[in-house]
């Protein structure tokens, strides 16, 4: 089943860049039948993405209460995880737990959509990563690495 | 004694950005309205002093993810102002196109994603995605053709990087062009759907006197330039803005409220547009008003959506006719070398008139720089609207109330973070 993994997030607001900088590692090491994307403003344009894919896997940085640097893994596919989603940061309008149910309402969601939620620790503008969320990088990578590789979805 | 009571909205939905609205009511007279903005400020005047007035577009493009066009023209046309550069022909065609793109994004974003939701009792996009999948298909397969605009003149669709004090960095090829037309002649079909869809819903009558302000030019609708007018007499150029209009801090924002000096609040967006510019728009447009059963002008707010869908239909098909009649520009921009002076540049972003200002001084540094967006000017018309509003409905239970009020607020689709700026609503009734 192909692969594709949505980094979503803003370079210009700290821990929120996390998204796009596990897109940067992954494009680096090249990971065969892993297609890469970014969502950086306007997250209705996952919708697109998730067009005749058969595995999507998202990662964004979260505010949920949770100690800084927090992984979390959510499996979208199975049922509304809205209560879960809304701790996902967002700066616009339409966030990525709306985007999610309005696919699933539409008929578009893929067939397994896996997200990883890294808990932040700060959005203001222009700083980069705070040091509990870099600390968290090697291993949410990590974790999406193995999910790629894993053939069968969970 | 008559009774009070408070309505606090603390995290308003479907707006853009951080506020809050609060009313205060004694009996049955409401005492005091405050849509209170509460982001940060975030000093992006401050960021532009230093800076290369070359750096404007791209600086001020992260103003807002959803408008990002608007601040770039407002931009560039400032600053070619101060060097004393006109942009004409094609190029000033082309950036017309790309503020058709945004007007599209943006429109139907608000259309369907925020504003439909209120008129049809729910209380997101997903629970009316659920009800009629087709309908909400149709309003992203029409937002994705603005995007399209946007991507392929601005580079991206987010936060265009190819637009320049003098034009573009790049032209895109002609068979780009010819196959977005192509898209955009399916697209005026979903826009004139859109008006049939958003004509069937029920608007309170709330028809108020206000003075609309926007932009005028002779022969076109308004996008990127002419003069600032109002229905009050107001026949000004973006050069003398400063004349007329003031910025004032208010106590419970952290935006600034704008006024006009002679006569206090005022409002700018798709009603002032298109009660100003009736005129100027394209017959199909035209048509589809007059099937919406508008008039030439509108007065009520909750009718922002039909201007808007209307305003839709103008975009695109302004987009084909500049696609159609343009050609490819030579050089993908003129030259502005830098020179010692002031600019002052309004175009009409989606949710209205953008103003900027910007002193520059001899090798193009940037001293000074006045941002003025739509949603600052437009506060003091959304709170007095609100104080009409409630008055008729003052004995409605505060969960319908409430509701309603914050519907006559995303009449406006505030962009509280371009104006600095996230709602939260609060009633407190005594």
């Amino acid at each position: 089943m192909s692969t594709l993994v949505i980094g979503i997030g803003n370079r210009d607001r700290a821990d929120d860049a996390l998204g796009l900088i596990v897109i940067d590692r992954l494009q680096a090491a090249a990971l065969p039948g892993v297609r890469l994307a970014t969502a950086r403003g306007d997250v209705l344009t996952v919708l697109d993405l998730f067009e005749g894919t058969g595995r999507v896997l998202m990662v964004d940085a979260m505010r949920s209460g949770a100690a800084p640097g927090y992984i979390l893994r959510l499996d979208a596919s199975s049922g509304v995880v809205k209560a879960q989603l809304d701790s996902f940061a967002s700066t616009h309008t339409v966030n990525l737990a709306e985007a999610i149910e309005l696919a699933r309402a539409l008929g578009k969601l893929p067939p397994s959509l896996i997200i990883f939620g890294v808990e932040a620790a700060d959005f203001t503008l222009g700083n980069g990563l705070s040091p509990a969320v870099a600390a968290a990088l090697d291993d949410v990578i990590g974790q999406i690495r193995e999910e790629c590789a894993c053939t069968k979805p969970h | 004694m008559a009774e009070g009571r408070n309505i606090k909205v603390d995290y308003m939905a479907r707006v853009e950005g951080e506020g809050a609205l609060d009313i205060s009511i004694e009996g049955n007279v409401v005492k005091d309205v405050k849509l209170k903005i509460f982001e940060p400020p975030r000093f992006f005047e401050a960021f532009l002093r230093g800076r290369s007035f070359m750096e404007s577009p791209d600086i001020t493009a992260r103003i807002c993810g959803i408008c990002p066009v608007a601040y770039q023209m407002s931009a560039v046309h400032a600053m070619e102002d101060a060097c004393g550069v006109q942009v004409t022909g094609p190029l000033r065609a082309l950036r017309r196109l790309l503020y058709c793109g945004e007007w599209i994004e943006s429109h139907v974003l608000h259309i369907y994603m925020l504003h439909a939701p209120d008129f049809l009792g729910k209380h997101s996009v997903v629970e009316l995605a659920a009800e009629h999948p087709e309908i909400i298909q149709r309003g992203l397969r029409l937002k994705k053709t603005g995007n399209e605009i946007v991507a392929l003149l601005g580079g991206r669709e987010i936060h265009p990087i190819n637009v320049r004090v003098g034009g573009f960095y790049k032209i895109p090829g002609k068979r780009e062009f010819t196959e977005l037309a192509e898209r955009l002649k399916v697209a005026r079909d979903d826009a004139l759907a859109t008006v049939e869809w958003v004509k069937g819903f029920h608007f309170p009558d709330f028809e108020q006197d206000y003075e609309f302000v926007c932009l005028s030019h002779p022969d076109e609708y308004p996008f990127n330039e002419g003069r600032i007018i109002s229905n009050r007499g107001l026949d000004i150029t973006a050069q003398e803005y400063h004349d007329h209009f003031a910025e004032e801090h208010v106590e419970h924002s952290t935006a600034l409220h704008c006024r006009l000096k002679a006569r206090g609040n005022y409002m700018v967006g798709p009603l002032a547009r298109y009660s100003l510019n009736y005129d100027k728009l394209s017959p199909l447009a035209k048509q589809a008003a007059a099937s919406a059963g508008l008039g030439t002008s509108c007065n009520n707010q909750f009718k922002s959506i039909l201007v808007r869908a209307v305003e839709v239909v103008y975009a695109v098909d302004e987009a084909i006719r500049i696609i159609e009649s343009t050609e490819r520009p030579e050089r993908p921009y003129v030259d502005v070398p830098a020179r010692a002076g002031t600019g002052l540049a309004s175009t009409e972003a989606p949710r209205g008139m953008l103003h900027h200002t910007y002193t520059l001084d001899s090798n193009g540094v940037i001293e000074f720089a006045q941002i003025i967006p739509p949603t600052s000017q437009n506060q003091a018309t959304i709170e007095n609207d609100l104080r009409h509003f409630i008055v008729p409905r003052v004995s409605l239970p505060d969960a319908d109330l409430q509701w309603q009020c914050e519907q006559a607020v995303r009449n406006y689709d505030p962009c509280i973070s371009c104006s600095t700026h996230f709602l939260k609503l609060t009633v407190d009734r005594r």
